[in-house]
């Protein structure tokens, strides 16, 4: 059998069509992406390839330089509030579960089961000036009527952490899952009690922090907004943050945020789709830009030049990450 | 000094007990609240396929209908919309579940040189933002500039279906893999079964349910690929390609009838596999 005698062979044929599929249509389009951001020209007349045309890139950076920043913020927000938004309810799932663990498991992807587009424009709807939310508000006089909240930055950043927040809570919850529970209970049996006056502290400010942001969203005086958040923040602190949670628990658990941070931060850096559909172009990121100018302008050059540069930071920022915690707890989370 | 004794001990236990109830019922009512902001935006998709609206946004509520669950293709295009998402859903699926679980199976069970390279290449498809994705395949498209690449159409839809789902179903059914006892399959072999045998008779079927996931994971994917299709579809409407081009002038309500449909198809199917793991389990 020519096999048994080969057998080195075996894996490299199993492996071989598939990777000449990456190779083909991954490797080579990145490499081919990168060659025509060296083009000039136009779709009618076709491309030439010139070094000199390494100019592209700082006039690139130099004209979108406002939509990179704006990139950056908007999936930095979105990461943050994902976070906020997730940690506790994959707490709450993994720890406080019970026989409902798979059933929120569940509903926590099920969005994922309806079209990404839809559920942005739903939130078109949900947002709308008179709609779903703002609608009764505004008859009951709680915000005023020239208030709005689509086509602005929050509508963005609030549609980009609905759309990845699945991302944000898996991760965590499996990396609260597969730590051992007992040990907070140790910490507890330990005399780890309720961690103050550091839960205070961090309670009011963290709330004080986004009460004040609230404030300025909404139009609210934020010194008052502040004050009361950093008072709620500090009741729930003082009674909710124990020091078994904070030295145990929490650092415990930094894998799992780590790896979804990346999940939502990288898909929310080249996202175009909520800035376009939620947004104004006042709040276009360089997502809708590369799209405008492949699509709509057929500026190879530029659009390829700006590609290029977000593949790049993006790959560096996951080699840095890579390096320090490994690939494997990346791919973890979205194992579904 | 036994009274000071006792409040001293007595004083954290109070606080504790407290915290705890409160930490029971906030965390509940914190679950509630955070599982109905999930599900909101999938109430309105379903409240929005049985609105009548006038004209052609389909916004603001005003009637209730089933009309367009009655005729839920009865928008042009939006049959072959769907057919074309199905076609390329179900041939991706196929082929990047067959590339992949071979990938998976040289992965976890041969030791070889190149293995980290292996792995690296198929990582960073995962790690590159979408647009990117479909941004380098369109500038080589364009730049072979020959049939069957440009001009862009259905087989260059799947051609980037294939390659994303690729790496996906490497790492469905890798995890299963690695968690597979070897013990089982050299019992086999022990009895006298060899390799090719083994593996479909011992290997494949432990495996199997690992294939379904990854397959069923593909699927998904596939069919609600928004960006990556934008720039590789050309001409060609896939469903979320005419959710896309309908959005400016309005998007009829049957658009909402096919979207809550496939939510329920999926729930449906996930549901099934549920009741049919359990019977497996106790039989």
């Amino acid at each position: 059998m020519f096999l048994r005698r080969h057998r080195w062979i075996v894996p490299y044929a199993l492996l071989t069509p598939g990777l000449l599929w990456l190779a083909a249509f991954y490797v080579w389009p990145a490499v081919q992406m990168f060659v025509s951001s060296f083009w000039s020209g136009s779709v009618e007349r076709g491309f030439t390839f010139s070094l000199e045309n390494w100019t592209t890139y700082p006039d690139a950076l130099d004209r979108y330089s406002t939509q990179f920043q704006r990139s950056v913020l908007y999936a930095g927000a979105a990461t943050i509030l994902t976070f906020m938004i997730a940690y506790p309810l994959a707490y709450a799932i993994a720890f406080r579960g019970g026989r409902l663990k798979n059933l929120l498991l569940f509903l926590v992807v099920a969005p994922f089961f309806t079209s990404f587009l839809l559920r942005t424009i739903s939130w078109k709807i949900i947002l709308g000036d008179d709609g779903l939310v703002f609608g009764p508000l505004k008859t009951l006089g709680f915000v005023d009527d020239s208030f709005r909240v689509l086509a602005t930055p929050i509508a963005v950043i609030s549609g980009i952490t609905y759309n990845f927040l699945p991302f944000m809570v898996l991760p965590i919850y499996v990396s609260l899952e597969k730590g051992d529970q007992r040990l907070g209970e140790a910490a507890e049996d330990l005399y780890a009690g309720p961690w103050r006056p550091g839960g205070t502290i961090a309670g009011a400010i963290a709330s004080g922090l986004l009460f004040a942001l609230l404030g300025v969203a909404f139009g609210y005086s934020v010194p008052i907004m502040a004050a009361a958040g950093a008072v709620i923040g500090a009741v729930a602190g003082t009674l909710f943050l124990s020091e078994g949670f904070i030295r145990v628990t929490l650092p415990l658990s930094l894998p799992g945020v780590f790896a979804g941070s990346l999940l939502v931060f990288i898909p929310a850096l080249g996202d175009y789709v909520n800035a376009a559909l939620l947004g104004n172009p006042g709040t276009n990121m360089i997502g809708n830009v590369i799209q405008s100018r492949f699509l709509v302008n057929n500026d190879y050059p530029t659009a390829s030049a700006l590609s290029f540069i977000l593949m790049v930071a993006i790959l560096v920022a996951v080699a840095i990450y890579a390096r320090l915690l490994g690939t494997e707890s990346l791919t973890e989370g979205r194992r579904l | 000094m036994t009274a000071v004794a006792a409040t001293a001990a007595k004083a954290p236990a109070l606080s504790v007990s407290v915290r705890r109830l409160l930490d029971r019922y906030v965390l509940r009512l914190y679950v509630i609240l955070a599982v109905a902001y999930l599900m909101l935006p999938i109430v309105v998709i379903a409240l929005f396929s049985v609105n009548d609206p006038i004209g052609r946004s389909n916004f603001a509520w005003r009637a209730f209908t089933l009309d367009h669950w009655l005729s839920p293709f009865g928008v042009p295009g939006l049959f072959d919309a769907v057919a074309t998402s199905l076609r390329v859903a179900f041939l991706s699926t196929l082929i990047a579940t067959t590339l992949g679980t071979l990938i998976a199976l040289a992965l976890v069970r041969y030791q070889f040189r190149g293995a980290g390279s292996a792995n690296l290449l198929i990582f960073l498809p995962m790690a590159t933002p979408e647009i990117v994705l479909g941004a380098s395949l369109l500038t080589m498209f364009v730049s072979i500039g020959e049939p069957p690449f440009f001009p862009l159409s259905e087989f260059t839809i799947l051609i980037a279906h294939i390659m994303f789902n690729i790496s996906f179903v490497v790492v469905t059914v890798r995890a299963r893999l690695a968690g597979l006892d070897r013990n089982l399959e050299e019992a086999a072999m022990d009895l006298g079964a060899n390799e090719w045998t083994t593996f479909w008779k011992v290997t494949f079927p432990l495996i199997l349910p690992g294939i379904v996931a990854a397959a069923l994971l593909a699927f998904s994917l596939s069919i609600d690929d928004f960006v990556i299709t934008n720039f590789t579809a050309g001409r060609t409407v896939t469903f979320p390609m005419f959710i896309w081009g309908s959005y400016r002038i309005g998007i009829p309500p049957q658009v909402n009838v096919i979207g809550t449909l496939i939510f329920l198809i999926a729930v449906g199917l996930v549901a099934l596999s549920v009741v049919f793991q359990r019977r497996s389990a106790r039989a």
